[in-house]
């Protein structure tokens, strides 16, 4: 199996882009990640894109050859990977085994949505899509529903707190302030969080990831060639997917997202590292509770201890393991079928030593989780500045 | 928006009268309608009749609602356990937001859940309530 590696990185602006179309968001992350690794469009041969909904949010199916059509990607294979939020993780994921059997060389990652053409409850029908639309959606269970169905239970288990919930929020607000790219690019406080509207109880409104358009784009490569395209390659050290059932109700604890724990056991194992060798992490804050849980199931701390692991601080930049600092999809934005691409762009960016005021010192190795559903798919990514 | 209708028909019985799907070689039992069985990979599953009664595992309310509850809550929804251990989603009626609980016993209750349009068909399925001593 061939090493893998990323040379090119782009990225829009997250947030309501009222002035842009689902192709010309895609397009301009996609230039911007060809110029980034000093490389022609003739080069790039195939295209595996992450869209989680652009039929329901635009109106458009079958976009894989449309956005290939617009970069001018001419008769090249593109691929439209759908797992709701994790599409643009597992179109990494699946290009990395593309260029690891050899059948291409370089080849490109995009993920792109757009999602403010609708009204909010029109989307929230939308997110509801990525659950069981007979046995959960049909009976009135929204996706932030079923987050808080899980931070209830987690609260009753492990004695989680509100105020817990809210740390991750204060935390990836803070974080997005030095992100010139991010959606909301303002600090909160826990009790702004706390008097926010609820959305879904125990959830706030500022608990929850917010509805945004977006795109991002990555070149990878076979090792082999990536110095041709860059002095500082990213190189992927180890992958891991898996899935769990897609309705909540079918799992026997919801405390844990059993296809997180399955996806980074394979990509430690792939990697040869363990999660103490993780420098920074961008992990899949779509809810407070999320990030928590993810904590404990990645083997950064014991189980249970993930509000612990907030409230002493040990995931700010500066702590034992920062988590997100680009504002995660609480701050930086949710476009969901973009939102594994924009993780991977971060992580590449912060181990370049190129992520400015948010710049985590001295990163070697960073990880990226991108979760799909209420947990339904899990696909992580372990990436480092030396090669296996 | 797409009629449901055809959905909603195959669906109906399974909605109506609370069935379920059961394992005979691992026990295993699901409320959506199976071929295989999830845990053991086993095709023998046969349809069972489900209890009609249970505790609830996990609550929230939810205050942001979908395009098709416009104007509806807000509304208690849950996984109720039910007593052969059967875990599935439902909302939770005839109970103020407050007053629900983590281990509340609870009913089935056969009510409407939604309708395709102002004139279009109305369908139906389970809900529950809590169940009240009646001394």
């Amino acid at each position: 199996m061939r090493d893998v590696a990323v040379v090119g990185i782009g990225m829009t602006k997250f947030g309501e882009r009222w002035d842009k179309q689902l192709r010309d968001l895609f397009v301009e992350a996609a230039n911007e990640a060809l110029k980034d690794a000093s490389m022609g469009k003739d080069e790039v041969q195939a295209l595996f894109v992450g869209n989680f909904s652009a039929g329901s949010f635009v109106g458009q199916e079958h976009v894989a050859p449309l956005l290939a059509d617009y970069l001018s990607l001419k008769s090249k294979p593109a691929f439209r990977i759908e797992n709701a939020c994790a599409s643009s993780g597992m179109a990494f994921n699946l290009a990395c085994m593309a260029i690891a059997s050899g059948i291409y060389d370089i080849v490109m990652v995009g993920g792109v949505e757009k999602m403010t053409d609708i009204s909010v409850s029109e989307a929230t029908s939308v997110y509801a899509k990525a659950m069981d639309a007979e046995w959960e959606s049909f009976f009135g269970l929204t996706l932030p529903a079923a987050f808080a169905l899980i931070a209830r239970r987690h609260m009753v288990q492990y004695g989680t707190k509100p105020e817990q919930l809210a740390m991750v929020s204060v935390k990836n607000h803070r974080n997005a302030t030095k992100n010139p790219l991010a959606q909301f690019q303002f600090e909160i406080t826990v009790e702004r969080v706390l008097t926010s509207p609820i959305v879904s109880d125990p959830l706030h409104v500022l608990d929850c990831s917010p509805i945004t358009d977006g795109a991002a784009a990555i070149v990878l490569c076979s090792a082999e060639l990536a110095k041709k395209y860059t002095d500082t390659p990213i190189y992927v050290l180890g992958f891991g997917a898996a899935s769990d059932s897609i309705a909540l109700h079918d799992r026997p604890d919801i405390t844990t997202f059993s296809a997180t724990v399955k996806a980074s056991r394979q990509a430690y194992k792939m990697a040869g590292i363990e999660p103490k060798n993780i420098n920074v992490a961008e992990l899949h804050d779509s809810f407070t509770i999320a990030e928590i849980i993810s904590y404990e199931d990645l083997g950064f701390c014991e189980k249970g201890k993930g509000g612990l692991m907030i409230e002493e601080g040990e995931t700010e930049i500066g702590g034992r393991i920062p988590v997100n600092p680009s504002g995660g999809l609480k701050a930086r934005g949710n476009p969901i079928g973009a939102t594994g691409a924009a993780q991977i762009v971060e992580i590449v960016q912060q181990l370049r030593g190129e992520a400015g005021k948010r710049q985590v010192s001295d990163a070697e190795i960073g990880m990226t989780q991108n979760i799909g559903g209420s947990g339904s798919t899990c696909v992580v990514h372990i990436f480092g500045r030396q090669r296996r | 928006m797409m009629p449901k209708s055809p959905r909603i028909w195959q669906l109906a019985e399974r909605r109506y009268r609370l069935l379920g799907s059961k394992c005979t070689v691992c026990g295993k039992t699901s409320i959506g309608p199976r071929s295989v069985c999830p845990v053991c990979g086993s095709e023998k599953i046969e349809t069972v009749q489900l209890p009609s009664t249970g505790k609830v595992y996990s609550y929230t309310v939810v205050h942001m609602l979908p395009a098709e509850k416009d104007g509806y809550g807000p509304y208690i929804m849950a996984i109720v356990e039910l007593e052969d251990g059967t875990r599935l989603t439902a909302e939770i009626v005839d109970c103020e937001p407050e007053d629900v609980k983590i281990g509340m016993p609870v009913e089935l209750a056969f009510r409407l859940i939604g309708q395709e349009s102002e004139h279009g068909i109305i369908y139906y399925g389970y809900k529950f309530r809590p169940i009240i001593s009646r001394t």
